[in-house]
């Protein structure tokens, strides 16, 4: 095996690894080709006119939720993943999402709900508040993340039980060194004595997001970590364990900060006070931002191969997207590193002691 | 369209314009004097140069969220119009 390994040279693994995210990204614009090229045809059986390709229109319904997971174009490439709505009006309703769709309209409505942009009401009743509680697309891929890290945690953990003492093997032996990464460069510095308490939470923070990114840049699945709501919720993690945890200390430099004259301790405690809400937003915008906005640029020079309608524009751009592709990878584990670097430093300054006073 | 609305139009899309090329020049300034101070640092002590490799890029990776925020908003902007 080893031999192997060791006649193919660097620079074919290189150019194959390449040729793979070239065809990816190739068979990702394909998709559009066709779904563009089938619009067509069912407009011309109808006797319209076919519409031009809109940019705008598929890179944010790329980039937002959606009730269907469209794979590729087909039967078997749309999932309708269910729906489960709860109004007071109505009660519980759980159906498939395809009873909304009815040959490319999506006016038809049923069993008295109607959707419209991703938004479902009750028909005829705009203002009653129905509680979406539907398997989104991004709820499926949260789901797929959790399974994801479980199945690879406890295989990891399994290993490390079954080889204590002696040397790493398997999946073992690759996440060993970023989990020991993660303890002694983010959280043991930052959080310090007590760095042991808060491991468990930054290790879960750290892979959730990681594996959360990389999945999002796989062809064909959801925004998971550029969901609004996801980073909101991680950020708001952070921001109960910064706030329930805090010491003394803490409290005082917020409220009543020491070492300094009495005027300006006012002046400071609005600032301080807005301080604390604004880490977890930072937290909140930093991630969304970032995955989002490289999902948009890469669907937009992908996009840029149908607005020209030409096949050179396509090599072009797809190399382009190659590039821009790893360098999506690095953004991924850069925004992992940097979230769960910011979380330990907010714990890690909720909980020093301050030795001085 | 009235043609007050479509000028509107206009002008807001030109703004957009305008404003991602503007955070295009803010992120191109910030990385560039991170990556400038890198290399000074990198030539005084060699040794040095993983760990101020490292911090090179996570801060060039926070400069560039910024630059990426103005983005998005400048992609809305023209989309919604």
């Amino acid at each position: 095996m080893r031999s192997f390994f060791n006649r193919i040279s660097p620079f074919s693994l290189v150019l194959s690894f390449f040729f793979v995210f070239g065809t990816l990204n190739f068979s990702k614009g394909q998709e559009h080709q066709e779904a563009a090229v089938e619009q067509h045809e069912g407009d011309h059986h109808e006797g319209e006119k076919a519409e031009a390709f809109n940019a705008s229109e598929v890179i944010i319904h790329h980039v937002l939720d959606d009730h269907v997971w469209h794979l590729w174009d087909g039967h078997y490439g749309t999932i309708h993943l269910p729906i489960i709505l709860y109004s007071s009006e109505k009660g519980l309703d759980v159906f498939s999402s395809s009873h909304f769709y009815d040959e490319h309209h999506n006016v038809v409505e049923y069993n008295g709900y109607v959707l419209e942009h991703n938004h479902i009401s009750i028909a005829g009743n705009h203002e009653a508040y129905v509680l979406d509680l539907s398997i989104t697309k991004n709820v499926a891929m949260l789901l797929l993340n959790a399974v994801l890290l479980v199945l690879v945690f406890s295989a990891v953990a399994k290993g490390a039980k079954n080889n204590a003492g002696k040397a790493p093997k398997g999946i073992q032996s690759f996440f060993e060194p970023i989990i020991i990464f993660v303890r002694d460069e983010i959280v043991k510095p930052n959080i310090g004595h007590h760095y042991h308490k808060f491991l468990p939470y930054m290790l879960t923070l750290f892979f959730f997001i990681l594996f959360g990114n990389l999945l999002g840049l796989v062809p064909g699945s959801g925004n998971l970590t550029g969901n609004i709501a996801v980073t909101l919720t991680l950020a708001v993690f952070t921001f109960i364990i910064t706030n329930v945890k805090g010491n003394k200390g803490y409290w005082g430099h917020i409220f009543w900060t020491p070492g300094v004259p009495l005027p300006l301790r006012i002046v400071i405690l609005p600032v301080e006070i807005i301080g604390i809400f604004t880490k977890p937003i930072s937290l909140t915008i930093r991630l969304f931002v970032a995955i989002t906005a490289g999902h948009i640029v890469l669907l937009s020079l992908i996009s840029l191969a149908f607005i020209f309608q030409s096949v050179a524009v396509g090599f072009v751009s797809s190399t382009i997207v190659l590039f821009i592709n790893l360098i999506e990878l690095l953004v991924a584990g850069i925004q992992a590193y940097v979230f769960t670097l910011f979380s330990s430093l907010y714990i890690g300054m909720a909980i020093a002691d301050h030795e001085h006073h | 369209m009235s043609l007050a609305l479509l000028l509107d139009i206009s002008y807001a899309i030109m703004g957009a314009g305008i404003g991602a090329g503007l955070a295009a020049i803010g992120a191109g300034i910030g990385i560039g004097k991170i990556g400038g101070s890198a290399m000074e640092g990198m030539a005084r002590q060699p040794e040095a140069s993983g760990k101020i490799q490292g911090a090179m890029l996570i801060i060039a990776a926070l400069i560039e969220v910024a630059a990426l925020f103005a983005l998005v908003i400048c992609l809305l902007i023209s989309f919604k119009s």
